[in-house]
């Protein structure tokens, strides 16, 4: 790529709108809204087409032109296109026509769609002459910043709060990374490295690189619809944390219907959180225009932030579009976790049960019809996450090494 | 005195400042003490309403003050006040 789509960032908050540099700059400096990348897209789709996005590699960057980088990616070369699968036993179990898992757990290389934004953030890191990286996380941006920023020859500071599964942590620990564990929740992990940031000319993927960052999102949105044939569904479900997911994949539906490369389908994005960290869904239902801040308590980890920092943006955004936003308990989520494995061999992690359960709710509430297209957003891999599940499955038969106990598990006894 | 530590967005008022101090008893007197310090700072936390802006946050000894009285929450002598950015995370 020899010229850049890349204008420069603006002040999302449309009272606002200020125009920034595309450097580091994440907040806008008169009323602290969120910066978007600005791209010219007219000159985007003078050289952009369906075919040549065809004739490249299967990973992310056969979307470059919708990404924002100045140079060459030079990070997560081989990430994002990954399965979507018809899933007519789940479907069937459901009691829906047509229904669909977008399968990021198994994402390269750390299953989750935390490789995506990564892949994008740190290549600008490299582009804006980062040699420190960071972020606050939950788990599985941990992993993937741990892995890409080792691969790119970065050094990492990786902050989790300290209650983390097990295998989150040694997943990040492994890539040689310096984790710092925090006594506190997500929440307050997050405000610690807004406050390292202020101090320290790091490039934190999810804070001063975020702008950058949250746009590695679109390409979820983006391969749904090539999957489906260059057709976008009536209806998407997506788990949300901060809740840049859900307002990224819809955005990539945008962006598509204005190069003209779909036809517009009235997609339908529907939200998804735990019971026990709802603000976004809790503000949905009860018409509120902002979220209240809530102190997670759910096994759902990875999706554990209590001040969501594109809250207010999904909130709009669901409001504006008349759709809706969903809350499971943790028996749900669990239930959910095993009902996808079993119909359709796919392991998910608590966010995907997450994800399952509350589509669930919402076709039997009718919120989610029957006879429409249904994709499911599945962002993270059941591996990482096996604790909720330890006292909740069938456990193995234990027997002796013949053939007769073996013919006692098959009610074969003679 | 209490220790309000400024965001970067806002160290171009604060003559590049990192931590001020106030003597302010609550965070609505602490936007007022610091307005009188720095002109012009009230306009960047606050609205048009007078409100704190829907994306700032402020923390009181690190909890968020909309878990506590929100712009009444009290400060006293030796608490640390922080002024984030609420775009960060996720």
């Amino acid at each position: 790529m020899s010229n850049s789509y890349v204008v420069n960032l603006r002040c999302a908050d449309k009272s606002c709108g200020k125009e920034y540099e595309k450097k580091a700059n994440y907040v806008c400096e008169d009323c602290f809204g969120p910066l978007e990348v600005n791209y010219d897209y007219q000159e985007i789709k003078k050289n952009l087409t369906i075919e040549k996005i065809i004739s490249r590699e299967k990973n992310l960057w056969r979307y470059k032109e919708l990404l924002p980088l100045d140079s060459e990616p030079t990070v997560g070369l081989n990430s994002g296109f990954t399965p979507l699968i018809q899933a007519d036993n789940l479907a069937k179990k459901l009691g829906v026509d047509e229904l669909y898992i977008k399968n990021d757990g198994v994402s390269f290389p750390t299953l989750s769609f935390k490789d995506r934004v990564v892949s994008v953030a740190l290549s600008k890191a490299k582009e804006l002459g980062y040699e420190t990286v960071g972020c606050a996380s939950t788990g599985n941006l941990a992993n993937s910043v741990g892995a890409n920023a080792t691969a790119a020859n970065l050094k990492s500071f990786i902050f989790i709060p300290s209650d983390l599964e097990e295998s989150k942590i040694i997943g990040t620990s492994i890539y040689g990374s310096e984790v710092i564990a925090v006594k506190g929740a997500y929440d307050d992990v997050n405000r610690l490295c807004t406050e390292v940031l202020g101090s320290n000319n790091w490039g934190f993927v999810n804070i001063n690189l975020r702008t950058y960052y949250a746009e590695g999102s679109k390409t979820v949105g983006y391969e749904i619809i090539e999957q489906l044939g260059w057709k976008a569904p009536k209806n998407i479900v997506v788990c949300m944390a901060s809740g840049s997911l859900l307002t990224k994949i819809y955005k990539s539906i945008k962006e598509f219907e204005d190069l003209g490369f779909i036809v517009p389908n009235e997609t339908k994005i529907f939200g998804a959180q735990a019971s026990g960290c709802s603000p976004i869904s809790t503000a949905v239902k009860n018409n509120w225009p902002i979220f209240k801040p809530v102190k997670p308590n759910t096994i759902a980890k990875s999706l554990a932030i209590g001040n969501p920092a594109d809250g207010i943006n999904a909130i709009n955004l669901l409001n504006s579009i008349n759709s809706y936003s969903e809350d499971v308990s943790d028996e749900e989520i669990v239930e959910a976790m095993k009902l996808l494995a079993e119909t359709e061999g796919i392991f998910t992690e608590t966010a995907g049960g997450v994800t399952l359960a509350c589509a669930k709710k919402m076709i039997e509430s009718g919120k989610l019809p029957r006879n429409e297209s249904i994709v499911l957003v599945i962002t993270g891999n059941g591996l990482k996450t096996q604790d909720p599940l330890v006292n909740n499955i069938t456990k193995p038969y234990i027997i002796e090494p013949n053939i007769e106990d073996f013919n006692k598990v098959l009610g074969k006894e003679k | 005195m209490a220790l309000v530590k400024i965001p970067t967005p806002l160290r171009r008022l604060t003559n590049e400042k990192d931590e001020v101090s106030v003597s302010s008893s609550s965070v609505e007197g602490m936007i007022v003490d610091l307005e009188s310090q720095f002109p012009g700072i009230k306009d960047r936390l606050c609205d048009e309403n007078g409100e704190i802006r829907k994306f700032i946050n402020i923390y009181v000894n690190e909890e968020d003050i909309r878990f506590l009285k929100g712009p009444e929450t009290e400060i006293k002598d030796e608490d640390t006040v922080s002024i984030i950015p609420a775009i960060a995370g996720g």
